[in-house]
C-alpha cells in the first residue's frame, strides 16, 4: 500500500483498548461470581464487578462524545456497500450495549437492594428503590444484553479477521499505534 | 389566699402528679421495630429482625425501677438479601440453630437531661454476654411512649460471623442496632 494509513487519534485508540480489556475483565467476571456460594470472595467479586462496569459506562460515554465530535478515518474504498451499512449498525450496537449494560447493572443491583459505591469511594444513587420484582427483571434484561454483546464483540472480531486474512486491507491499522503495525 | 383558689391550685397539683405517675410497660411489638445497619465493601446495608418480644417498665419519675429485656428470634432476620438470610442463619455467624434468639436486658438507666437516657444491659448473641450502653430517647404523650436508640457492637465481640468471615475488610465489624419501641401507659399502682 502507497497511501498512508489514517488512523483513529491518540483518544480514540486509548479508549476503545481500554474499554475492550475492561469488557473482557468484567464479563468472564460476571459469569464466574454469579454461581459462587456467598462468601467474602463473592461479595468482593461483586463490588469488583460492579466497579469495572461503571467505569466502562464513564469511558462509553466518553467515547459517544468523541464519536459524535470527531470524523472517524475513512474506510477502504474497495468495501462493498452492505458491508458499510452492517458495520455502522454493528458500531452503533456496540456503543448502545456499552452504555446499557452498566445502566442495567446499576439499576439491578438498586433494585436488588445493593448500592453501587464506584471504587467503595463514591456512592452512586439509586435510580430505583428495592423491589424484588424488578431485580429479578433487571437481571434477566442484563444477562439478555450481555449475550448481545458476546455475540456482536464476536462479530467485531471476525470481520477485524476477515479483512486481515482475506481481504487484506488495513482496518485494523485504523485501531492499531503507529509502532505496532508495518 | 383565697380558699377557693387554694382549693383550685392543690387539686391541679393533684392532677398533674396523677398525671405523671405513669408507668410504660406494655409494648406494641406490631408498631415497634428492631434493626441494624452495617457496612459490606463500603456500602451500607439495612437489615431487620422481623420477630421480637419485649417486656418494659419505664417512669421517668421513677430511673431506678424502669426495665428493659428485649428478645430477638433470630431466624426473622432479613439481611437485605435471601442468600444473605441463609448465610446468616448458619454455623459461622449465629449458629441460629444452637442459638435461636439474642437478648438484652437492661441493668439501669440514667438520665442524660431533656428527654435523652441511657440503658445499661447485657448483650447476649450466640451464647456470649457482653455489657452494652444503649443512648435513646423518650417521648410521651400521657397514653404513650416512644424509645428511640441505637448502639454499635462489634460483631467479632460475639463470633458473629468466623472463618472467611472473620474478615472484617468485606463485612465490616462494626453493626450498628437501632430500637423504636413503642409502649402504651399504665396508671401505677399506689
Amino acid at each position: 500500500m502507497n497511501t498512508p494509513i489514517q488512523r483513529y487519534n491518540n483518544t480514540a485508540m486509548a479508549l476503545h483498548w481500554l474499554v475492550a480489556l475492561l469488557v473482557f475483565a468484567a464479563f468472564p467476571l460476571g459469569v464466574y461470581m454469579h454461581d459462587l456460594p456467598l462468601s467474602p470472595t463473592k461479595l468482593q467479586y461483586y463490588s469488583y464487578h460492579k466497579w469495572i462496569g461503571i467505569t466502562i459506562l464513564v469511558l462509553a460515554v466518553t467515547r459517544v462524545v468523541w464519536r459524535i465530535t470527531h470524523t472517524p478515518p475513512p474506510l477502504p474504498e474497495a468495501i462493498p456497500r452492505w458491508e458499510v451499512v452492517v458495520s455502522h449498525i454493528t458500531h452503533l450496537a456496540l456503543y448502545g450495549l456499552l452504555l446499557a449494560i452498566p445502566l442495567s447493572g446499576w439499576l439491578m443491583s438498586s433494585a436488588k437492594g445493593f448500592q453501587t459505591v464506584w471504587f467503595g469511594l463514591l456512592p452512586l444513587p439509586d435510580l430505583v428503590g428495592k423491589d424484588k420484582a424488578l431485580g429479578d427483571l433487571l437481571t434477566t434484561v442484563h444477562q439478555g444484553l450481555n449475550l448481545m454483546l458476546f455475540l456482536l464483540v464476536g462479530m467485531h472480531i471476525a470481520a477485524v479477521i476477515k479483512h486481515k486474512l482475506i481481504d487484506r486491507d488495513q482496518i485494523l491499522e485504523r485501531m492499531l499505534p503507529k509502532g505496532m503495525s508495518k | 389566699m383565697n380558699p377557693f383558689i387554694r382549693i383550685v391550685l392543690s387539686s391541679l397539683a393533684l392532677m398533674s402528679s396523677v398525671a405523671f405517675a405513669v408507668e410504660f410497660k406494655q409494648v406494641q411489638t406490631n408498631e415497634s421495630t428492631v434493626t441494624f445497619a452495617y457496612k459490606q465493601m463500603g456500602v451500607t446495608m439495612d437489615g431487620t429482625f422481623a420477630k421480637f418480644a419485649a417486656q418494659a417498665s419505664f417512669d421517668p419519675a421513677k430511673l431506678a425501677k424502669a426495665q428493659a429485656r428485649i428478645d430477638i428470634d433470630l431466624a426473622s432476620i432479613d439481611t437485605g438479601s435471601s442468600d444473605g438470610n441463609d448465610e446468616v442463619a448458619g454455623k459461622q455467624w449465629f449458629n441460629a440453630k444452637a442459638y435461636p434468639s439474642a437478648g438484652f436486658i437492661s441493668t439501669g438507666v440514667k438520665a442524660l437531661g431533656g428527654n435523652r437516657y441511657e440503658a445499661r444491659g447485657k448483650l447476649t448473641i450466640k451464647g456470649k454476654t457482653l455489657d452494652v450502653i444503649a443512648p435513646f430517647t423518650f417521648q410521651s404523650t400521657a397514653a404513650r411512649g416512644v424509645f428511640d436508640g441505637s448502639f454499635t457492637i462489634r460483631r467479632l465481640d460475639y463470633n458473629i460471623g468466623e472463618g472467611v468471615w472473620a474478615d472484617v475488610g468485606t463485612v465490616a465489624d462494626e453493626i450498628q442496632i437501632k430500637f423504636h419501641l413503642v409502649v402504651n401507659a399504665s396508671p401505677a399502682k399506689k
